[in-house]
Parts: C-alpha cells; structure tokens; sequence
C-alpha cells in the first residue's frame, strides 16, 4: 500500500513538474516554438536585462503586493483584535463579512469591484478613466483582508487574556500591552498572513485584470496581452528566474524551521 | 467601555469590507438589473440568462469532474506526505505550494505546447512510431488544465487533516480486528472529511468560474460560464448581461459551498457521537 502511494505521489509530482519543465526548457531555446528545441542560448535572460520592460513590470507587481499586503495586515491585525472583542453575534456577523471574498469566485470579485469603481468614477464622479493604481491597490487590500483576519483570530483566540490583563496591573497603557504583550503573542498568526497576502498579491491575475487602469499594469495581467498575441521567448526566462528565486527562499525559510525546530528539541532534551 | 474600545478597533474593518464587498455586490444587483441600451430598470437580463444554462451545466460537469479527481489523485499524495518523516514533509509540501507560486497563465500555456497537435507528446509518440492523437481541443483536455492547476489546493487541506489523524486510533481499529480496507473506510476516510470537502470546495470554486483554461484548452463551442462572462465585460460591451451571469454564477457558488458547510457540520457532529 505505501509502495502504491510512493508511486501515485512520484507521478503526481512529475505531472506538477512537467509543464514548468518545459516553460524551463524553453528559457534556454533559440527558436521561438516552445515545441521545437533548436539550440541552447543564454539570448533570452540577456534580452530580459536589456529590454527591461518585463523587471518593470515585475517591480510593479511587488510594489501593489508590499504596499496592499503591508497596509492589510497593519489592518487587518488591528481590526482582529477589536473583532474578537465584539459580542459573540456581532463576532459572526462580521466573520460573515470577512467570508464573502473568500468565498465568491475571484471573477466575481474583480467584476463587482470594477463595477463599483466605474459606477462611483464615471456617474458620480465623472472621471473619465475611473480605473486606476488607486483601484487596483483598494481590490487588493480588500482580498488580502480576509487572509490576515483568519491567520490573526485563532491566534487571539488561544492567548491567554490575563496576560494582558496583567500588563495592565503591572502599569502599561493599553497600547503599551499591545505591543509588549498581545503582538508577540500572536506575531505567527500575523507573519503567516502578511505571506499568504503578499503571495496572493503578487500572483494575482483574475481580480487585477477586471480592476486595472491602462496607467499601472502587473506582471500577470501583461502576461495575459502577451499570451493573446504571439509570446516572446523572453517571457521563459523570466519564469525560470522567478522559479529559481522562489525555489531559493521556500528552501531558505524550510532549513530556518528545521534549526529552530532542532533547538526547541535539543533545549526540551536538556 | 471595553465594548466601545472593540468597536472603534473593528469598525474601519467592518466599514471598509462593506463599502468593498457589500456594496459591490449591490452594484452587480443593480447593473444586473438594469437595460444596456436604456438604463431603465428591466428584467431582461435575468430572463436572458435561460440561454446560458448551457454554458452553467458545463462549467457545473467540469469543475465537479475536475475536484473529483483531485480527490482521487490527490488522497494518496497528501497520505504519504502525512506518513514520512517530518523533514520529508516539510519538503513535500514545498514542492506542492511551489507550483501555486508561479503565472497559472504561463503554465496553462506550458500545456498547450505538450498537447497540440504537433505538440511534444504528438512529437513524442511520431519518434516511437505511433499515431498522433488529437488531445488539445478537447472536453479531456479542459478538465486535464483543472484537475493540474488546482491540485495543490486540494493536497494541502487533505495533508493538514490526515497529519492530525491520532495513530492510536488506526491501532485501536487493527487491535480490534479490521483489516486495512476497513481501517481506511471505517476510521481514516471518515477522520478525513473535513479536508475532503475543503479541498472539494478549493477546487471547485476557481473551476467552475475559470475563464483562462478552456480558452487556451477548449475548442470554441466548449465555452464555459467564465468564458462567457469575460466577454461580456472585456469584448462584448454588455456588462448588464455579465453583472446577471455574475449573479448567477455567484448564488450558484455560495449554494454549493453553503451544502457542503452543512454537509461538514454533520459529519462533525456524527465524529464526535
């Protein structure tokens, strides 16, 4: 039966692996065609470094993540922290609220959200191009809200209360208790957030598509242009760096764990 | 006092997440509600919505045949992650969310190359000598971009569920005589449920209202519902008609998840007796 397993897991593996090693494979091509190899060249990683468009466009796409994610868990943590204060009904409530964009189809997210925006801009505000960076930052605060939320509240909701009530016998504000009790006590349940904020973020396609203006365009979105037209080459190499990169700190951030979990266990043998 | 503290705290969240959920929302009702041509209030759109049931009942078929898969394909893959060693885990699991990191566009991209027609598998089984097969343009090929894109997001709830699964409690069911069949249906699959369905409900969700895989994977006439609504918003100009089809596709979506919540409370409640 585990052999069985072994072998279900290796080939869902290489079916996951596949087709980014052809992505990969293609970053190195001469010719155009992903399908045909026709020689190894560094030509592609060169043009990406030279044209700069694509770093452009990939610096704008870390620009909304940081800012909406650094904004939305800042937020969202605070907002935590009073939800949990609320009456048990309100508490729902409000949980409630903080489902719907988890819940609903990104498309519909995008869709309801670049209605409002064209409604309020052009009838209301007569603007002409109601989609802007604003639009799209505000789109992205508001899906990663949700993320922060649910990583924040189990976290408050395992703390001890007391220990904040002792800091505040022992003399601190309440802000003071804040930062000296309460956010290092649920700083995992933050940090854990603010990543999977920032990597909806800078992923996003769907929702970005349906909310950006013509003046900041994200790397996915102008992935998507290209993939309607004929796509540059150059477009692999940048995959493969992006790759290697995330490659790079998921491996960085497992050996982190692994010597923090060998010195929780060493210091519990001795 | 305390209360009040609470509320101040929360409020900006509560009002920021009404302005930017709830109202859309409304908004969507609205346009949905609303004549293209002249504005008026109508109920056209939501009648017209009859010739898309097609397009619905497809996007339904696929997506629920895609996060069937991922459950089948994906079961084994999350068990053996959650039996090997915790270092092994903690790389396995890497491996999962990578794929999830990286341009689903490119990567649905990356298919087309391996499935056209003088594609790299057709390339493939021509050097071994076999017949080309036509794979692209195909429902298979649809569902094959769904079940690839959103199996991580089935892996890692079912991994996160079976890993808590007390070890005592398989011994406990071997002890008393089940062979490994019955340890699996009677004490691991129910044990599991909880991650079958989110993981279900993960999958489903992005499926049915993809717009980016049957257009790359399908041939014209299998056109889902997303399709149809990024039409309507990006090329056709009808955004009334794709506000109703939004509409649609959204109660559909909480419906479907609001059957499985309910469907999970139970097998809790049946967990816990």
């Amino acid at each position: 039966m585990k052999k069985a397993n072994r072998i279900i897991t290796l080939l869902i593996f290489v079916f996951l692996y596949a087709p980014m090693a052809v992505l990969i494979i293609a970053s190195f091509n001469v010719g155009k065609d992903i399908t045909q190899f026709e020689g190894f060249t560094f030509q592609q990683y060169a043009e990406v470094f030279r044209d700069r468009s694509l770093l452009t466009l990939l610096g704008n796409s870390l620009i909304i993540s940081v800012l909406a994610s650094g904004i939305a868990t800042a937020f969202g943590t605070v907002a935590a922290v009073g939800i949990q204060g609320l009456n048990p009904r309100m508490r729902r409530t409000v949980m409630s609220l903080t489902n719907i964009p988890m819940t609903n189809p990104d498309i519909v997210t995008g869709i309801s959200l670049s209605l409002l925006f064209v409604f309020v801009g052009s009838k209301l505000l007569g603007q002409r191009d109601s989609l802007t960076f604003w639009t799209l930052l505000i789109a992205h605060i508001t899906f990663n809200l949700p993320y922060v939320i649910l990583n924040v509240m189990p976290k408050l909701k395992q703390m001890d209360r007391s220990l904040v009530e002792a800091a505040m016998d022992l003399g601190c504000t309440p802000l003071q208790s804040f930062f000296k009790v309460t956010l290092p006590e649920i700083m995992p349940g933050v940090l854990s957030g603010a990543i999977m904020a920032f990597t909806m973020s800078l992923d996003d396609f769907v929702i970005s598509y349906f909310v950006t203006g013509l003046d900041f365009i994200t790397l996915p979105v102008e992935i998507y242009n290209y993939t309607k037209k004929q796509l540059q080459p150059k477009i692999y190499a940048m995959f493969t760096m992006l790759f290697l990169l995330i490659l790079v700190l998921m491996v960085i951030m497992n050996l982190l764990q692994l010597r923090q979990d060998k010195a929780k266990n060493g210091h519990r043998r001795g | 006092m305390k209360k009040n503290k609470s509320l101040l705290l929360s409020g900006p969240y509560i009002a920021w997440m009404v302005i930017f959920t709830l109202i859309p929302l409304c908004v969507v009702l609205f346009y949905a509600l609303t004549d293209v041509d002249t504005g008026a209030f109508s109920f056209g759109n939501i009648e017209n919505l009859v010739l898309y049931l097609p397009a619905f009942w497809r996007s339904i078929l696929y997506s629920v045949v895609s996060a069937l898969i991922c459950l089948v394909i994906g079961y084994p893959v999350a068990y053996y992650m959650a039996h090997c060693r915790p270092t092994a885990q903690r790389f396995l699991y890497m491996l999962v969310m990578l794929p999830m990191c990286m341009s689903f566009l490119l990567r649905t991209l990356a298919w087309v190359g391996l499935l056209q027609d003088t594609g790299i598998i057709n390339n493939f089984l021509e050097m071994l000598g076999l017949p080309r097969l036509s794979l692209i343009r195909t429902p298979g090929a649809v569902i094959l971009g769904m079940v690839y894109n959103y199996l991580p997001y089935m892996i890692l709830p079912l991994y996160a569920i079976i890993v808590k699964i007390d070890n005592r409690l398989i011994e406990a069911a071997e002890d008393l005589g089940c062979n490994s069949i019955q340890v699996f249906a009677r004490v691991v699959l129910p044990l599991s449920m909880p991650g079958i369905l989110s993981g279900v409900t993960m999958v489903f969700v992005p499926a049915v209202s993809t717009f980016y895989i049957s257009n790359k994977l399908g041939s014209t006439d299998i056109v889902l519902i997303g399709d149809i609504i990024e039409r309507q918003f990006k090329q056709g100009d009808n955004a009334n008609m794709g506000a109703a089809l939004s509409l649609l596709l959204m109660v559909l979506v909480f419906v479907c998840t609001g059957i499985m919540n309910r469907f999970g409370s139970d097998e809790e409640g049946g967990v816990l007796v």
